[in-house]
């Protein structure tokens, strides 16, 4: 179980100030996927960076399982930071290291010997269905292939949840698909709590079980997926809704069916 | 063509190999950690300290806004205090290693900027230490960019021997001083010239090679 209780982050300029999120508050189950939606500068990217703080938050607690992650030194972050996967929309991979040494960077961190993590990344790279790649670098890769390669690093650990900052947002419809597909199956087979933000209705749709809308730095709505769908309350749920139906409409026109 | 030609010559280029060979690892054991200090204390990176990056950027800039000539003659009494001489090659090392450390810093920090901010944050997100992300992330990302940059200050270091032979230092940029210029020998001139002509070359070359290396490495299709 995840907890985010008030949390605040607000980014200073120098003659401004701009609240990214305030008074964040949620509950994220075990084993769920989580998606938080959001149009572009609503602060879903702060709030998901502030999870594992890559930013740091000004106010507020983060408590994954037992963790308190907010009142962590350097240190004990770092640890816990261990059990915390993350994948991004650029993929992030280390273009000096292969497939295998992508895999394994989060294992050495850790302190695996040499021989178990040679089985482990072998283990997730045939999750992945990259076993195929091991020896190859991710400049060699495309971009499905890479964001593979970013799920295997970021499962790699075992960790208790995984973060997922836009990872699809880079990708083609149909490798957005599969990527989905795959997240989907780890998340059954492992039992992993995924929370992912996103700007995209399909894969709310596609995967997500439990969803909150941010609008402004503000959670607006919480829920189901479904009620997202079938009865959505905030603005930005529902201009999102509105503008996948006016879309859908104009598709009907343009085919002469709605004729 | 006079006999002496070639030992002078070889006696001159065995000088600069050395001045320049032994600078270049004094400057880049004392520029790397100072560029790699550069990069992480900047605001928002891994280990921001405004106060450190900004004293350190002042005292690069105020070793090089020294021209060459005049940063090896201010530097001189550190080599007598440190050699026991100001003159010869050794006693140029001092001031030559001294005086391209700072650009070596400034070049290795311009390489390493180049890496993603991405890249970082993603170990940091899998709890690297700052030590593994600059061991093991940061400076291998940068690796070509590296060794271009490196050859571009190795190739620096050799024109500074130069000016430092013509203060006494030793090397090839003293024969052409004291021989060429001063007693009229063409001959030795030329020969300076074109060993210094070569030499350059072949370095630049030298780290293309390696540059391409790397990267052919990283690119190549199976």
């Amino acid at each position: 179980m995840i907890k985010i209780k008030n949390l605040k982050k607000t980014y200073y300029t120098p003659h401004s100030s701009i609240e990214a999120v305030s008074d964040i508050n949620l509950k994220i189950e075990k084993g769920d996927i989580f998606g938080i939606i959001g149009f572009s500068g609503a602060g879903k990217s702060t709030l998901i960076r502030c999870l594992n703080r890559l930013e740091e938050p000004d106010s507020g607690e983060i408590l994954i399982g037992e963790k308190n992650i907010s009142s962590m030194d350097d240190k004990q972050l770092r640890q816990a930071r261990r059990k915390i996967g993350m994948i991004f929309q650029q993929f992030n991979l280390f273009d000096s290291k292969t497939v295998f040494e992508n895999v394994a960077f989060p294992l050495k961190i850790a302190g695996f010997r040499s021989d178990q993590i040679e089985s482990r990344v072998r283990e997730i790279l045939q999750l992945v269905d990259l076993s195929d790649k091991i020896k190859a670098y991710p400049l060699q890769l495309s971009g499905g292939q890479k964001q593979r390669v970013g799920i295997a690093r970021a499962l790699a650990n075992d960790p208790d949840v995984l973060l997922s900052d836009e990872a699809t947002s880079a990708l083609d419809p149909q490798t957005t698909y599969s990527i989905l597909e795959l997240l989907k199956n780890i998340n059954k087979k492992l039992g992993l709590t995924i929370i992912l933000i996103t700007h995209e209705l399909d894969v709310l749709n596609s995967i997500c079980n439990h969803m909150a809308v941010i609008e402004k730095g503000k959670i607006v709505e919480t829920g189901t997926v479904e009620k997202f769908f079938s009865n959505p309350e905030s603005t930005t749920a529902r201009r999102f809704i509105h503008i996948l139906q006016d879309f859908q409409k104009k598709r009907i026109f343009q085919g002469g069916e709605g004729i | 063509m006079s006999d002496d030609l070639f030992e002078l010559v070889l006696t001159g280029l065995t000088e600069t190999l050395y001045m320049a060979g032994v600078s270049t690892v004094v400057a880049l054991l004392i520029g790397l950690p100072l560029g790699v200090t550069l990069v992480v204390t900047e605001k928002g990176n891994i280990l921001e300290s405004v106060k450190i990056h900004q004293a350190l950027g002042t005292i690069v800039n105020i070793f090089r806004s020294f021209p060459s000539i005049i940063l090896i003659v201010i530097l001189l009494p550190l080599s007598r205090f440190l050699i026991g001489t100001t003159l010869g090659a050794t006693a140029a090392i001092v001031p030559l290693s001294i005086g391209s450390a700072p650009f070596f810093a400034r070049i290795i920090e311009n390489c390493l900027k180049e890496v993603a901010f991405g890249k970082i944050e993603a170990a940091l997100a899998m709890g690297a230490s700052p030590f593994t992300i600059i061991s093991q992330v940061l400076i291998p990302e940068a690796l070509p960019s590296l060794v271009r940059g490196i050859t571009i200050a190795i190739i620096m270091v050799i024109g500074f021997t130069a000016v430092a032979g013509a203060i006494g230092g030793g090397g090839l940029g003293s024969l052409a001083i004291r021989f060429g210029y001063m007693r009229y020998r063409d001959d030795i001139m030329l020969v300076t010239v074109v060993i210094l002509v070569i030499l350059v070359q072949g370095i630049q070359w030298g780290g293309d090679f390696i540059a391409k290396y790397i990267e052919r490495k990283r690119y190549k299709f199976e």
